[in-house]
Formats: C-alpha cells, structure tokens, sequence
C-alpha cells in the first residue's frame, strides 16, 4: 500500500521531469516543491543519524536542490527519477556531515561552557545560500534576489535593471552556478 | 534566502541547457591531445625500424593492448559520470587488456626464445617507459578530469582514477610506437607500473576536483 504509493509519486516525478526537460518550466516548479519535502525529511534523519542537531537541514536541503539543477544533465530521461535524486541528495549529505565533521570538532571547544542538549537555535532557516549570496558580483546578486525574492519574472527583471532578457539569463544561470561553487568549497 | 525563493530561481533557469558530458570529455581530451603528441615527437618520436615492426604480432599486441585499456576506461568514467551509477557489472570491462597480455605472455613463452626472459623483461627502455607514458599522461588526464568535472560522480576519487586509466591508456599507445620494447613481459610490467603511477594521480586529483 504505502510501496505502491511511493511507487506512484516517483513515477510522477519521472513525468514532471521529463516535461521539465522538454521545457514546461512550471513542470520543473512543481516538481522542485514536490521532491523538497522529502528531501528535507531525508536531511533531517541524516543529521539525527550522525547524532546532529536539525538546523541545518534545510542548509542540505538548499545545496541538493542547486546541484539537482546544475547536473541535471545527468539524468538519463529514460530512467527513473528518484534513484538519480537520491543518489544526489545522500553524496550532499555525506559531504556535508564530513565538513561538520571538522567544524564540530572545533565547536567544542568554543562551547565546552554549553550545557549538554542546549543547541543554540539558528535564527535563519537556510543560513547559508543567503551568506554566500552576498558575494556575488553586483549584477548576479541583483538578478538572483529580484527572481528568487521579489518573485519577478525575467521580462520584468530585465526591465527593471534595463538589461535584455538574455542577459538576464546568463546572469542568472551564472549566479547559481557561482552560488553552488561557493557552497561546496568554503 | 527561503528555500520556495531558490526554487522559483532555479525553475526560472530551466531553460538554461548543458552539453552531455561525453561531448565535453571528448573536447577535454582534444585539447590535452596536441600537447601529448607534442612531447612524443619532441622526445621519442616513432621508432626508425616501424615498417618490419608491423609484422610482427607482438609489436601490433602492445595497441591492442593499450587501446583495450584506454576505451573500456572511456566507457566506465562516462557511465560512472551519472550519480546513480555503480561500478558493478562495469569491472569486467578493465579485464580486457589484462587478459589479452596473458595470452601475448602465453603465446610468447610457447615460441623459441628470441632473448632470455630477463631481459625480455627489463628491455632496453624501462626507464624511458616509466617518464614518457606518465609525461604524455598528464595534459591527457588534465582534459579527461575537465571533461569529467561536468559530471556528477558518486565517488570522485573511483572517477578521477579512472580518468588515469584513460590517459594512460592513451599515452601508452602513443609510447608503444616509438618503444622497441616488443615483449607482452615488458609490457605487463612497465606499461603497468607507469598505468599505476597515472592512475594514483588521477584518484588524488579527482578526489578533490570532481566533487560537484
């Protein structure tokens, strides 16, 4: 019962990608908001797992979802989707635990004062993104907070900043990938 | 940055298209190529006696070899390039040039003798084999690793060794047509530590530059 309907919202994950790739944008939306739940539900087993506090969950859950985007050209479109997302989404993890891995270690020193239990709450729920975004050259920044933020459309942006809607684009595209190249190495 | 707010920027990029990973290996390793052939016809250059060399199978055996190495290493780096795959069903594919130098080996041991083991073994060229396959290696495993990083690789180190093996296999058959070296016992032993050393190097470099 619960096999069949896991089966079932993967099979529709594999359609939505598909329409995805063919170019139906609000597919790829739909499918993006469909898979973050699980994926945040995933992150967070894998930190209680490692012994981890949650807060930092949805820092995973962002990093995923970029490199989704950007190797997405993986995909083989006659094959499922779910075994290539999670395959993403456990290297990301893997990835981010071993870097927490060394940050903890050093953690513990600065709060050894800390009683046992008492994690301090993090305020943002994805901190990360956002500090890295704050980098980026002028024009990518401006781009990416006008589309993600302010909810514009890319018309609207190219307007906005009187550039051509190409440019826009490329601006764009270019500032995820800088975004993505920035998480992974700090 | 809320995570609704990253999605709507990333479904706002989807038209935004990427060129398969094959199609930027193949580019990577065209680039690395002029530089490696240019250190052959630098340094080695094909041997002066090639004409008679190709009748002889042994001297036809060491492309064989080399290219049963290099193209099953394409094939696995780019199938290990999706994040999903595993290397299962896919090892056997590096046993070819293995296999081809146990026969080479067995075939030899069952002619006459042309020169004694040892020395078919040590040959005249060990110590150039070992510097020249490793040397027209690099600029080769540099393209293979670019070409690479534009895949998603579960295990980058796994990926970047086999981008090792790829060199390697390419150099060494640049290197098997200036070397005189013809026995399958110079070969297996050489070309394999010099394959061994190329490959170590692509594992260590891969497993910093191929994490996405």
């Amino acid at each position: 019962m619960v096999r069949a309907r896991v089966r079932g919202r993967e099979d529709e994950w594999t359609g939505l990608m598909r329409s995805a790739m063919a170019g139906d944008d609000a597919a790829y939306h739909r499918l993006l908001k469909a898979v973050t739940p699980v994926l945040r539900a995933a992150a967070r087993r894998g930190l209680a797992r490692a012994g981890q506090p949650p807060d930092q969950a949805e820092d995973i859950v962002q990093e995923i979802l970029l490199a989704v985007h950007l190797k997405r050209h993986t995909w083989d479109s006659e094959a499922p989707f779910a075994p290539w997302l999670f395959a993403i989404a456990r290297n990301k993890l893997i990835d981010t635990l071993r870097r927490r891995g060394r940050r903890i270690f050093v953690d513990i020193d600065d709060f050894s004062e800390t009683l046992p239990g008492e994690v301090p709450e993090e305020t943002a729920s994805a901190a990360e993104v956002a500090t890295q975004l704050g980098t980026l050259p002028q024009r990518q920044r401006d781009v990416l907070q006008s589309i993600a933020v302010e909810a514009a459309s890319i018309k609207d942006t190219a307007a906005k900043f009187s550039m051509s809607e190409g440019a826009v684009r490329v601006a764009l595209h270019r500032g995820l990938a800088a975004l993505t190249a920035k998480l992974r190495d700090h | 940055m809320d995570t609704d707010q990253l999605i709507r920027s990333l479904a706002a990029d989807n038209a935004s298209r990427a060129p398969r990973v094959g199609a930027v290996l193949t580019m990577g390793l065209l680039v690395g190529a002029p530089l490696s052939i240019l250190i052959f016809a630098t340094f080695l250059g094909v041997r002066p006696d090639v004409m008679s060399a190709m009748r002889n199978p042994f001297f036809d055996m060491k492309f064989a070899v080399t290219l049963s190495l290099a193209i099953p290493a394409i094939i696995i780096s780019l199938h290990l390039s999706r994040p999903e795959a595993l290397m299962r069903g896919w090892g056997w594919l590096l046993l070819l040039p293995v296999g081809l130098l146990a026969v080479a080996i067995g075939s030899e041991a069952m002619m006459a003798p042309a020169m004694p083991m040892t020395m078919r073994l040590v040959g005249k060229n060990s110590r150039w084999c070992l510097s020249a396959i490793p040397a027209m290696s690099l600029p080769l495993l540099a393209g293979a690793l670019y070409g690479l990083r534009h895949g998603a690789p579960s295990r980058p180190a796994l990926a970047g060794a086999l981008a090792g093996l790829v060199s390697a296999g390419l150099a060494a058959t640049l290197y098997a047509s200036h070397c005189t070296d013809d026995s399958p016992l110079f070969v297996a032993t050489w070309y394999t530590i010099a394959t061994a050393l190329v490959t170590a190097i692509g594992a260590a470099v891969g497993s910093r530059v191929l994490r996405y």
